[in-house]
């Protein structure tokens, strides 16, 4: 959600860089460019002022270190004043998700404006807790407003494997509330989600309405459910929700599209409550973690390798791995195992995705976008493959004209694209090949660029 | 694959709904429970929860009266009587006041310098109208009053100006050819911004016009969906068209119902589509199936393809329309929740940006809250002027 933003600062930055030392003049200059950058990521002008003075304070204040460059200071000011933003930093106390040290039944109260995504993300919570968390969980929705939104909590509950509140029509939202918990007392459950209506900021019968179930309920988290594409009204929204029913969380939703997602700094800034979760995909099991540090690395275009290394570790086959790894270093790497590659690659996701989490590529992200990198050619090269037979995968030199044919028709493809995929892995072999030759030692002494053909002989050092 | 389709859970899309009188709450101060035009509140006391699972057959069957009484919020226009305008200004009185409190605060006794002008600009972007445009405006004022002793009132009046002249362009109301029969209105959108609430405030307008309308659901990925437009289209009277089962593939439904609707003579055929982030391709991709799917029964059709954005969206609103108008060939939007503190200065930007026509806004929940867009009421309801 922030590699628009990190763009933007990269650009200011990249400026910095290319002079040689700091003056105060640069400063307000990366500055005002700062300020824009955050102003058009939507993040609230108050809070973008307080930033941008801190960062000033201490970047004017600091000596210029011999061992830096006068930019990675002014970068590095720039991240911690977003870390500490953020809720991270000296005052982070390290706690993360929801907090559920509370005699059970702990309720927990969701808020938000309509279309925030407050339904989805109920059923979220109820399954991290249920799986996470081993615990009992009921939803129980208290939208008596919108059509069906009672039967999609059911749902969703069915899709948790969780229970929820049978539906009684006609009740009011606080005896819903009420029922919810005594049910939840009697049947010994662990947590109870109260799933509410959206609401206006400025509707203040139905602000009213919430802070009643608050009262009749005593929620030990409030959870304010905000979506990361909101504009500079988050402040109004997080200040009237925090003053009627004080929150004590927030999630943010949506951070799996494009938004800079500037509404997190604002309406930290605004409540002092901390965002709790973030909700990142359509599938019940897309509830994150909010990490202030990772996600301000992001706006600096640092790169969010903490993400990449979880998400790589979450999705590909440990032993599947090793065991091709294993095959590679005694140089018999096969089509086979370049075809199981291709699927653990396809499962971590796009490649932008994945790319987009390397440090130094969001400045190149708006190339990757306009390349349009096509991921389909993962599945078609998995297709032809799938379309020799098991002898030729292993001995790739049997194909010649007539099977590449057979082949070609068998997936779909052309005798051209056979012929890309022949290509690449032979150069894949070769340089598997001069992996080995080189040792563990050598690559680490040669790098990379001792791989590459016609750069082997070219050794540092 | 199949399998996947129907585990896979869509994010829900709760939307912005118009509440049901009967529903023991204290109301909105603007939704009194009855109203003067109300022969029968009878149907009216269906509860929502439970839909009714037979869609009227013939809408035409249905009397004008039962369908008013069926949609509450119909019941009471009284409120409605001071014209949009009004409306509009009392659902922006809170965020109007901060801009207007600034902007007096600014130039009551001021002259234009450059920090005057800067604070303008930072004032401007805080009720989300983009740098872009917010430099546009303010350059307005550079040229032609930098230096000079100004009043509120002139900086008001002013600006203004200066925003309605960007949006007048767009000021189109969605004009119908009922001649297509139907005239098929395809509704897109990022999950939650109200897109089937517009559907069902649409139709309602629709059959108070006399003209024959259906819904398809074509969200048949987020729970309950389907149950929810059913319950519209039982209130307002509308032929629906459900899908066959859940995670059914939209472009089929739409197909099946777009063959219906011409064989029974409907005058508009409003299709709902599943809300997707713009930034994910492959759902992005079904949305251009659904309509070569509908081309293959009528070759113009969708006739209009209404984009519908939250009002509370910040800048990421320029992103959406892009990357809505590439793909699908966005031909309107439909700005909602304007009743909220959100400002939807964003529109500005978008104006200047896109030119795309501005339909309708929702500036409350009933079915006459859904109005024709007015560029200059709009701007001088943004900045509190009369």
């Amino acid at each position: 959600m922030f590699e628009a933003l990190s763009s933007k600062l990269n650009g200011v930055f990249d400026r910095l860089r290319r002079r040689g030392a700091l003056s105060e003049a640069d400063v307000t200059e990366a500055l005002r460019e700062v300020r824009v950058a955050l102003l058009e990521a939507d993040v609230a002008l108050p809070v973008v002022r307080d930033l941008v003075n801190k960062v000033r304070e201490r970047a004017v204040g600091q000596e210029v270190l011999r061992s830096v460059s006068p930019a990675q200071q002014v970068i590095k000011v720039v991240n911690d004043a977003l870390v500490e933003a953020l809720g991270g930093g000296a005052s982070d106390d390290g706690k993360r998700g929801i907090d559920l040290n509370a005699p059970a039944p702990v309720p927990i109260l969701m808020v938000g404006l309509q279309g925030s995504g407050k339904t989805t993300t109920s059923g979220k919570i109820a399954l991290r807790l249920r799986t996470r968390e081993k615990k009992k969980v009921l939803l129980a929705s208290l939208d008596v407003h919108r059509p069906a939104a009672q039967l999609q909590l059911q749902t969703l509950a069915q899709q948790a494997e969780v229970t929820s509140l049978p539906i009684v029509p006609g009740q009011t939202p606080i005896q819903i509330a009420a029922r919810a918990m005594d049910v939840a007392r009697r049947e010994l459950y662990d947590v109870v989600v109260l799933d509410t209506a959206g609401r206006l900021a400025i509707d203040e019968a139905l602000m009213e309405e919430v802070a009643q179930v608050k009262l009749a309920t005593n929620p030990h988290e409030t959870l304010l459910v905000v979506d990361a594409m909101t504009g500079q009204d988050a402040v109004n929204t997080a200040k009237a929700f925090h003053e009627k029913v004080g929150v004590t969380g927030i999630v943010m939703t949506r951070i799996d599209g494009d938004a800079r997602g500037g509404a997190a700094l604002s309406m930290r800034a605004v409540t002092g409550a901390p965002i709790k979760l973030l909700g990142a995909g359509e599938k019940l099991d897309a509830l994150e973690d909010f990490h202030p540090d990772r996600i301000a690395s992001r706006i600096l275009g640092m790169g969010d390798i903490v993400s990449l290394v979880e998400k790589a570790a979450a999705t590909i086959d440990q032993d599947e791995a090793e065991k091709l790894a294993a095959r590679m270093q005694k140089g018999q790497f096969t089509l086979e195992d370049y075809a199981s590659q291709l699927k653990q690659i396809g499962k971590m996701g796009s490649l932008q995705g994945i790319l987009g989490m390397l440090p130094g590529v969001g400045k190149i992200k708006q190339q990757l976008n306009d390349a349009n990198l096509d991921t389909s050619i993962l599945k078609r090269q998995a297709a032809i493959i799938s379309s020799m037979t098991p002898r030729e995968r292993r001995a790739p030199d049997l194909i010649k004209a007539s099977r590449k044919k057979r082949i070609a028709a068998g997936s779909g493809t052309s005798v051209q694209e056979v012929n890309k995929l022949l290509k690449q892995f032979d150069d894949m072999s070769a340089m598997m090949k001069r992996m080995n030759k080189l040792g563990q030692k050598g690559l680490m002494r040669g790098g990379l660029a001792a791989l590459l053909p016609g750069a082997g002989n070219r050794r540092p050092f | 694959m199949l399998k996947n389709l129907f585990s896979r859970f869509r994010g829900a899309e709760p939307e912005e709904q118009p509440r049901p009188p009967e529903l023991p709450i204290p109301g909105p101060p603007e939704a009194p429970p009855t109203g003067p035009e109300t022969p029968e509140p009878g149907p009216a006391e269906t509860p929502p929860s439970v839909p009714e699972p037979t869609p009227e057959p013939i809408p035409v069957e249905i009397p004008p009266p039962t369908a008013l009484a069926a949609d509450p919020p119909a019941e009471d226009p009284a409120p409605a009587k001071g014209g949009w305008f009004s409306r509009l200004k009392a659902g922006l009185a809170r965020s109007t006041a901060k801009l207007t409190d600034s902007v007096t605060g600014l130039f009551t006794k001021r002259k234009l310098d450059d920090a005057a002008l800067e604070e303008l600009e930072e004032t401007l972007i805080a009720a989300d109208l983009g740098v872009a445009a917010s430099r546009r405006i303010v350059e307005g004022f550079r040229r032609t009053r930098f230096g000079k002793e100004v009043s509120d009132e002139e900086v008001k009046a002013t600006l203004a100006e200066e925003i309605a002249a960007i949006l007048a362009p767009v000021a189109q109301p969605m004009t119908l050819d009922t001649a297509r029969a139907p005239h098929v209105v395809l509704v897109v959108g990022v999950n939650g911004t109200g897109k089937t609430t517009t559907i069902a405030k649409l139709g309602k307008q629709y059959r108070d016009q006399g003209l024959k309308a259906g819904f398809v659901a074509g969200d048949t990925f987020r729970a309950a969906a389907v149950e929810q437009l059913q319950v519209w289209a039982d209130r307002t009277g509308a032929r629906f068209f459900p899908p066959a089962k859940p995670g059914a593939d939209a472009a089929g439904l739409a197909f099946d119902a777009l063959t219906t609707a011409k064989q029974e003579g409907l005058d508009v055929l409003l299709v709902d589509t599943a809300g997707r982030l713009h930034n994910k391709s492959a759902l992005m991709e079904e949305l251009r199936k659904v309509i070569r799917v509908i081309r293959r029964v009528d070759e113009t059709a969708p006739h209009s393809v209404l984009l519908v954005l939250d009002a509370t969206t910040g800048q990421n609103a320029v992103q959406q329309v892009k990357v809505f108008k590439e793909m699908v060939d966005v031909t309107g939007l439909a700005v909602t929740k304007l009743d909220g503190s959100a400002k939807g200065g964003i529109v500005v930007a978008l104006a200047q940006d896109f030119g795309l026509p501005v339909h309708v806004v929702g500036v409350g929940e009933k079915a006459e809250d859904l109005r024709p867009f007015e560029a200059r009421d709009f701007a001088r309801g943004l900045l509190g002027l009369d």
